[in-house]
């Protein structure tokens, strides 16, 4: 499969969305609405489920699954009132001592009016640099899309995990072919160059695992199965401990 | 008069306008009002229209000749080189143009210097590299100096411009945003100062990270400053933007800048700020008043 195959299958339609996952790996969802300054933004789903008996906070990017939901949901690319709703989320767990734990999917953050004139980058901003230190653990799941600063905005992570055919990238390989060779006939080998798959990204140390997709309710109790191994001991990790881990990871690059 | 002033000859021909400020005669074109400059004066009057006020772009070692105390200027990772990291096309052959365009070795300036007597650690990104764009040296380099500054306990002044990540180095590209956003985090959790100055253009990532970061946010007149590029989002809603959109004016409006500041105000506005967010003057204040502020 070449690496513009993978970006197709990670954006294809019947692809389960973020919704789906929440569904799926936890039990007793509720959502939760608003950033508390603004407007609530569809294209970010956050809330309290239980995995297992344990507590958590999901923090999910939901493209919706069809055509009215997806406009609804802006294709989930989110506006700054998303990332404040998941940033306002978040420090909620870090209040509880709560673990996060973040599906993500977007070809980006949105590109529009609105988003600039209330802060687009700032929000991003914010939350890279909130994330970096939340005294919860945070473990984040590429599941489809991981488009640039919109997706890192919820994967600044202790672990960040990848479906086996989502991708991750700083820029679409449509954008990325009209940049450089002002062609976007090219994204195939834009797609290529840009080093996008869930596979590059293990080899890269970006991921920590590769989810497989045999199908996806293998994934699903895989996704489950894992976050109970893995989460116990990042919360049983001194937070000190936990954050200096968290420096590190990101450091090396 | 500064007496160190006559102990030191320029390190680098760039700095006080350089030699190109002697070749008389050569006019640059305002790309505000049209005017043409003779390029003595426009270096003169730092890279500013003296018709419009526009303001030009400059690199960063105009910038730091502008900014900071004279031979106070210590460079830090002068050095560190970009590697062609996922063997990309044309990426070296980029990278060694951007070296002759812009005379530096990657797209950011980092060092230690004085602002009216004040030390600070400080980054000048420069346009003439790649646009400013952030690889891995960049990341390196600004992530770096915010570890300086934490264990010196010094503020950051950082003079962001940029186009965004650089696409050549794909996700390690990205991971800078988060290097250098935790970097920003540490330092501040020092309760030390960091001070952002927007220049034409900030968008994209470094928007997205450190850019956005500083407790106070300056920015240049006219500056374009945005997440998105102008292009991107009149494809993305099919409407034509209005006027002084993504603007430095257009973000002070918005709420998301603290203060515009033109280049020849901006040592004395540094230098004020560094003055108060110097512990040493709270200190001093304190034993004035009699060892109470309260």
């Amino acid at each position: 499969m070449s690496a513009y195959d993978k970006v197709i299958l990670a954006r294809s339609k019947g692809r389960p969305t973020g919704a789906a996952y929440i569904e799926n790996v936890f039990d007793g969802f509720l959502e939760l609405h608003g950033d508390r300054r603004f407007a609530d933004d569809p294209a970010i789903v956050g809330g309290l489920a239980l995995l297992g008996n344990l507590p958590v906070t999901v923090v999910a990017i939901e493209k919706g699954t069809d055509t009215k939901e997806r406009l609804r949901r802006n294709f989930g690319m989110p506006n700054p009132e998303g990332y404040r709703k998941a940033l306002r989320l978040m420090k909620q767990a870090e209040k509880f001592q709560r673990p996060v734990v973040c599906f993500v999917d977007t070809s980006g953050a949105y590109c529009g009016l609105g988003a600039e004139e209330r802060g687009q980058g700032q929000a991003i901003a914010e939350n890279l640099m909130e994330l970096s230190t939340l005294r919860t653990p945070v473990i984040s799941i590429l599941i489809g899309e991981g488009g640039s600063g919109g997706a890192l905005a919820l994967a600044l992570a202790d672990q960040v995990w990848i479906l086996e055919n989502a991708v991750y990238s700083v820029i679409s390989p449509e954008g990325c072919a009209s940049i450089l060779w002002k062609d976007p006939k090219r994204v195939k080998d834009a797609a290529e160059c840009l080093k996008l798959t869930a596979q590059d990204m293990e080899a890269m140390g970006v991921v920590e695992r590769v989810i497989p997709e045999e199908n996806f309710d293998s994934a699903y109790a895989q996704i489950k199965e894992l976050l109970a191994e893995v989460l116990p001991g990042l919360i049983a990790t001194p937070t000190d401990e936990l954050l200096e881990a968290r420096y590190q990871r990101f450091r090396k690059f | 008069m500064n007496l160190m002033g006559l102990f030191r000859s320029p390190q680098n021909e760039l700095e006080k306008g350089g030699k190109e400020a002697e070749d008389a005669g050569i006019r640059s074109a305002c790309p505000r009002c049209g005017v043409q400059l003779p390029l003595s004066d426009l270096q003169e009057n730092m890279n500013v229209c003296t018709a419009c006020g526009y303001h030009f772009r400059v690199g960063p070692r105009e910038r730091i000749a502008y900014l900071t105390d004279e031979g106070s200027f210590y460079e830090l990772d002068g050095d560190l080189l970009s590697r062609d990291l996922l063997d990309f096309p044309a990426y070296d052959q980029k990278l060694r143009n951007a070296k002759l365009a812009s005379r530096e070795k990657d797209a950011v300036v980092t060092g230690a210097a004085h602002i009216l007597g004040h030390p600070c650690a400080l980054f000048v990104m420069d346009p003439n590299f790649m646009m400013g764009s952030m690889g891995t040296v960049v990341g390196e380099k600004i992530t770096r100096l915010f570890e300086f500054a934490t264990g010196t306990g010094a503020p950051v002044v950082g003079f962001t411009v940029s186009g965004g990540a650089r696409m050549q180095e794909g996700i390690h590209s990205l991971m800078q945003m988060a290097k250098t956003s935790a970097a920003v985090r540490r330092h501040g959790e020092a309760g030390l100062f960091y001070l952002t100055v927007l220049t034409d253009p900030t968008t994209g990532g470094v928007t997205a990270s450190f850019a956005m970061d500083g407790d106070v946010i300056m920015a240049e007149p006219g500056a374009t400053i945005g997440f998105a590029g102008a292009r991107v989002i009149e494809q993305t809603i099919r409407k034509k933007l209005p006027q002084g959109f993504q603007t430095a004016e257009f973000l002070l409006d918005h709420g998301f800048v603290d203060l515009i500041v033109p280049r020849a105000q901006q040592r004395e506005t540094i230098g004020r700020l560094l003055q108060l967010h110097d512990p040493g003057s709270i200190g001093m204040a304190e034993e004035e008043m009699g060892g109470g502020l309260e």
